[in-house]
């Protein structure tokens, strides 16, 4: 049974989310989440350049030849990398110093070049926006989470939005934050035990 | 052979479309991107140099240009008269440009101290260069005559250990920016005379 354009959008924010149900794209997930703000503004660039290259190779689906599609999708990927890129230094200078070389790498992330082939080559346009912006939304969430949680470990306090924060010694304050969890280990170690969680859950 | 034909027209137009555009967005951030690195990487390491000053040196500045390219130069006002100034100068570090920011005092030719603005030096190594003042603090006070270089290559900047390429790069930054300073003099105290009245 074909889906509608609903279930299109949605299935990216559960069923398929990137990182926990297909765990694809986990180089930047490792990353960039060592707290909620790097994770959220990642997961935005890699939405806008998702929602961009579905749009965009489903509009010349029937112009790109079978044989140099990947060649294609990557030309039309890299461009709106390089927009980000641009846009981010202009407007979010002190996001894009953090995030660094994880923004050109979204060129290489599996997830954009994965539903590029995989559903905006075969499907229309309305639908491949709506597959687009579901993963990349999907993918912010995960992203926002996975840093909240070990920013909160890690540094015992998470930032919500500009100078709002929530202090975990306020409400334990005995609690010693372990630096260990915005460490590269434990990324792994988090995303480790969140994948296990999500699928008690989803069972 | 038209199968060919199509996947050659097809690449070079997207191609050229996409270089097109990604043109006009550079062009068009252009300006917007250089305030914004004059604001969060710049800015300190200028005001760390000019730290004193009573003018706002970020906001008073001048462009010369020199050939091709054109640099900023940022004044710092002490005691009510323009004599200090600032630029950057730019070497080849172990992984890409460095830029290291001088500045130089017009009234007896020495420089009031360095900073590094843009790097891609390996963390905890060559990084050091900016996160530490340990080597750019040792070009303080040094005559913009001095020639300046590691104490490998017989010269008197102490490298940071682990990482003379990039010292020596902040050392070749700082030797441009005295040699144009040099060469520019009289042009800068006639700009450096519109400021701290």
């Amino acid at each position: 049974m074909p889906k509608t354009i609903v279930q299109e959008f949605t299935k990216g924010l559960w069923e398929e989310v990137p990182p926990f149900k297909l765990v694809l794209g986990l180089c930047p997930v490792l990353g960039v989440t060592t707290s909620m703000e790097n994770g959220l503004g990642m997961g935005i660039a890699t939405t806008f350049v998702l929602f961009g290259s579905n749009f965009l190779v489903s509009l010349l689906r029937s112009i790109i030849p079978q044989k140099v599609r990947i060649a294609c999708f990557i030309i039309i990927i890299a461009s709106f990398v390089t927009i980000v890129e641009l846009l981010m230094q202009a407007y979010a200078y002190p996001l894009y110093l953090k995030l660094g070389v994880f923004i050109p790498l979204i060129v290489v992330n599996c997830i954009v070049l994965g539903r590029a082939e995989a559903f905006a080559y075969k499907n229309k346009v309305s639908y491949s926006i709506a597959d687009g912006l579901g993963i990349g939304i999907g993918f912010t969430m995960s992203l926002g989470a996975l840093g909240a949680v070990r920013e909160l470990l890690g540094n015992g306090s998470v930032t919500l939005w500009g100078d709002m924060s929530y202090n975990l010694l306020s409400t334990f304050p005995s609690y010693q934050p372990f630096s260990f969890m915005v460490q590269a280990p434990g990324a792994f170690i988090c995303l480790g035990l969140m994948l296990c969680l999500i699928n008690a859950v989803g069972d | 052979m038209n199968d060919m034909i199509k996947m050659v027209v097809v690449l070079t137009v997207l191609s050229s479309v996409a270089g097109g555009v990604l043109a006009a967005v550079n062009k068009g951030t252009a300006t917007q991107i250089e305030a914004q690195q004059l604001t969060f990487v710049k800015g300190p390491a200028i005001l760390s140099i000019l730290d004193g000053a009573s003018n706002n040196p970020i906001e008073d500045r001048f462009k010369i240009a020199d050939g091709d390219a054109e640099t900023n130069f940022f004044v710092g006002v002490f005691d009510g008269k323009a004599n200090t100034i600032a630029f950057e100068g730019f070497g080849k570090g172990f992984a890409g440009d460095m830029g290291v920011m001088v500045g130089i005092n017009m009234d007896d030719d020495k420089l009031v101290g360095a900073a590094v603005t843009v790097h891609s030096e390996t963390p905890g190594l060559g990084a050091l260069a900016k996160d530490k003042p340990d080597l750019v603090s040792q070009f303080k006070g040094l005559s913009v005559t001095d020639s300046v270089s590691v104490t490998k290559n017989g010269g008197q900047i102490n490298a940071i250990s682990g990482a003379t390429i990039t010292s020596s790069a902040v050392c070749v930054a700082v030797g441009k920016t005295m040699a144009a300073y040099q060469k520019m003099k009289p042009q800068l105290q006639q700009e450096i005379q519109k400021f701290g009245k």
